[in-house]
């Protein structure tokens, strides 16, 4: 019986050594203009390096704006993941809450919840789209409606316009990637791109192994495939990979006639090392950071009562410059970016 | 001191009393009644499905399909609402559904012999891809006068009504174990299966019956989630079971079958969510969170196996003393 009593006092141990939470946030020295504003940001899930720099803008915008910044999110994306942590972040009496939504509808009840406790709800970067009544704002990566015409186009370009193509996508339910994809497959309609084939939509659920799989699937089935376009970081990246090993990309030196070219959205970071090796010539994104500080200014903003959003508002983003309000109540962070050998080495995330 | 220990509900009873102590000393925010309750309803589906696990595990057998019934389950009746039927009809039908889902896993294992481990991997496969061919990435939305089960009250009170619904049935299903020939039939078979058929227990209709039961708390969970979220998906309770046999396991039933009890599962769900909560609270990372549970795990399985390697080698000195 010693040996159970001895399990439990391990066990303790190793809850108690758990990171302990830093003073609680009542206790701030408040200057006389009241407490400081409390921000919480929700990623998809951790370890995903995408967030990070979305992070970095929330740091950036809170420090210049006064305002406590925490993170914390779920461990994986699946698509009620964040409802315990959202439950959770109400309780510690936040005063606004951004989020990475990863369901457009399965966190509308709980949103409501922290609305109705007065907490600024502001979707980043993926929104709760058809809902958008459950939240506050949003800010988001670039203009969405310009991302798969950019990619096809891209894409287009490094290949010739002719040939077998092929998508890696995230989840099957992804709401961006939907309409991504969506966009895709309308342009490739146009006259310009007729001669460029979809043959196949996999899905690697933003899992380096899952996409790594799903990629080297697409090459078996495929013979003839001529590109991949993988509109997610994590996807992008397992898949330069696969190519990187098989030696199949354009120019690689197990290339069955010209090659396979992949393009997509990727960070300059990950994809640092086979834009310089030529696996990848170029592929596109968007400044994440710059979401996480518009979501900090605006959510700050609100809940002080300074903003109120209205469609069509323009708003002094500080170092970013000037914003408008569209329709839906978005903001938009930046324009698309393509990166390939002669300017990625101007970027660093 | 020994008989104490004795019983199989004492480790995950000390521990839920050192888990609100650490909860208490890790986040000032965590010592809430109406939150920890309100908390409590996101545990309710995990605990309907261990309810029905912890009778599949002590007949001596494992049910790794219950979250992927619980998807199918959850699609199909959000598509029955949305065709019109009338809510007991959706009720009665989900039931059924249940029901049926759980036969096929128990006659599987009853009468072509194969283990329960295999035969629910594949319903664990089966049963979810039925419910994605169905929907693919959408979702059926359910009708807005059946959301929000789960902020239900009794009237009067902060408590949950779904909490409530949850111990009732928990206490139901602990007299089926504990006071009918059902209950002592299913540990018979945990314990000896030849033994108990010999001695006149229908085995394979008890096997069944197990599973069927899981089946059904599997139905009542979907309907719970579905209300509780608003929508039915097929990736609903997705990675489940991992939860819900921790719980089983946690709570002192044996993995090879024959001893287990209800109440020691539903300390562990508690002791599961305590953790959850108050790490989640205290804005403690979700890969500690992971690491937390896991060693949870792993050390009371140990603590467990060496008590009771020292319990019978201390009956056997006995015995053998003159």
């Amino acid at each position: 019986m010693k040996a159970s009593w001895i399990g439990l006092i391990a066990l303790a141990l190793v809850i108690g050594c758990a990171p302990k939470e830093q003073a609680a946030t009542t206790s701030g020295t408040a200057s006389g203009s009241g407490k400081k504003l409390s921000v919480v940001y929700i990623p998809k899930n951790t370890g995903n390096p995408y967030f990070n720099d979305v992070k970095r803008g929330f740091e950036d915008a809170c420090k210049e704006l006064g305002a406590d910044f925490t993170t914390v999110g779920p461990a994986t994306a699946d698509a009620t993941s964040q409802i315990p942590i959202i439950k959770e972040q109400i309780q510690r009496g936040v005063d606004v809450i951004a989020i990475s939504a990863n369901s457009p509808n399965a966190l509308n009840q709980v949103m409501d919840q922290a609305k109705s406790k007065g907490i600024v709800v502001i979707t980043v970067d993926s929104d709760l789209t058809g809902n958008e009544s459950h939240r506050d704002a949003c800010t988001l990566p670039t203009d969405f409606s310009k991302v798969g015409e950019g990619q096809v186009e891209l894409l287009g370009k490094l290949i010739g316009y002719e040939g077998e193509i092929a998508i890696l996508s995230a989840t099957t339910d992804a709401p961006n990637q939907n309409a991504w994809i969506e966009k895709m497959k309308d342009t490739l309609k146009e006259p310009a791109y007729s001669k460029m084939k979809l043959v196949e939509i996999a899905y690697g659920d933003d899992e380096p192994q899952k996409s790594t799989t799903e990629c080297e699937a697409l090459l078996t089935k495929h013979p003839n495939l001529r590109g991949i376009i993988s509109p997610t970081t994590v996807g992008v990246a397992a898949a330069a990979q696969v190519l990187e090993q098989r030696g199949v990309y354009a120019g690689g030196p197990y290339a069955k006639g010209m090659g396979i070219e992949l393009t997509g959205l990727g960070t300059p970071d990950q994809m640092r090392r086979f834009v310089e090796s030529g696996v990848v010539k170029a592929f596109q994104l968007w400044a994440p950071y710059n979401e996480g500080f518009l979501a900090a200014i605006i959510g700050t903003r609100m809940k002080s009562g300074e903003l109120k959003p209205v469609p069509g508002l323009e708003i002094d983003a500080l170092k970013l410059g000037k914003r408008t309000f569209t329709e839906k109540l978005e903001l938009v962070g930046s324009p698309l970016v393509t990166f390939d050998k002669k300017n990625i080495g101007d970027f660093h995330f | 001191m020994n008989h104490v220990l004795r019983h199989r509900e004492m480790i995950p009873a000390v521990l839920v009393i050192v888990a609100f102590a650490v909860g208490a000393l890790q986040s000032p925010f965590f010592l809430d009644t109406r939150y920890l309750l309100d908390s409590s309803t996101l545990y309710v589906e995990a605990g309907l499905l261990a309810l029905g696990m912890t009778l599949v595990v002590i007949s001596g057998n494992i049910d790794l399909s219950v979250a992927s019934t619980l998807a199918l389950v959850a699609v199909i009746s959000a598509k029955l609402l949305e065709a019109g039927w009338s809510l007991p009809a959706v009720v009665v039908a989900a039931l059924a559904l249940g029901a049926f889902l759980g036969a096929v896993n128990g006659c599987l294992v009853a009468y072509a012999g194969i283990p329960s481990f295999m035969v629910t991997v594949g319903t664990l496969a089966l049963y979810r891809g039925i419910a994605h061919a169905m929907l693919g990435a959408q979702s059926v939305n359910v009708p807005s006068h059946l959301l929000g089960i789960d902020m239900a009250y009794v009237p009067g009170t902060v408590v949950p009504v779904s909490l409530v619904a949850l111990g009732v049935i928990a206490f139901g299903i602990g007299l089926v174990l504990n006071r009918t020939v059902l209950g002592h039939w299913i540990r018979a078979v945990g314990t000896n299966e030849k033994a108990s058929f010999y001695s006149g227990v229908p085995a394979a209709g008890v096997k069944v019956g197990v599973f069927v039961i899981a089946g059904m708390m599997a139905a009542l969970a979907a309907l719970h989630i579905n209300s509780r979220l608003g929508v039915a998906r097929f990736d609903h309770a997705r990675g489940l079971e991992v939860d819900v046999i921790t719980a089983v396991v946690l709570g002192g039933t044996s993995i090879f079958g024959g001893k287990g009890s209800i109440l020691g599962t539903m300390l562990a769900l508690l002791l599961l969510a305590l953790i959850r909560t108050g790490m989640g609270v205290a804005n403690v990372k979700a890969e500690y969170q992971l690491a937390v549970i896991g060693s949870l795990l792993v050390l009371t399985v140990v603590a467990t196996n060496l008590g009771e390697r020292f319990a019978s080698r201390s009956r056997v000195k006995l015995q053998t003393q003159p």
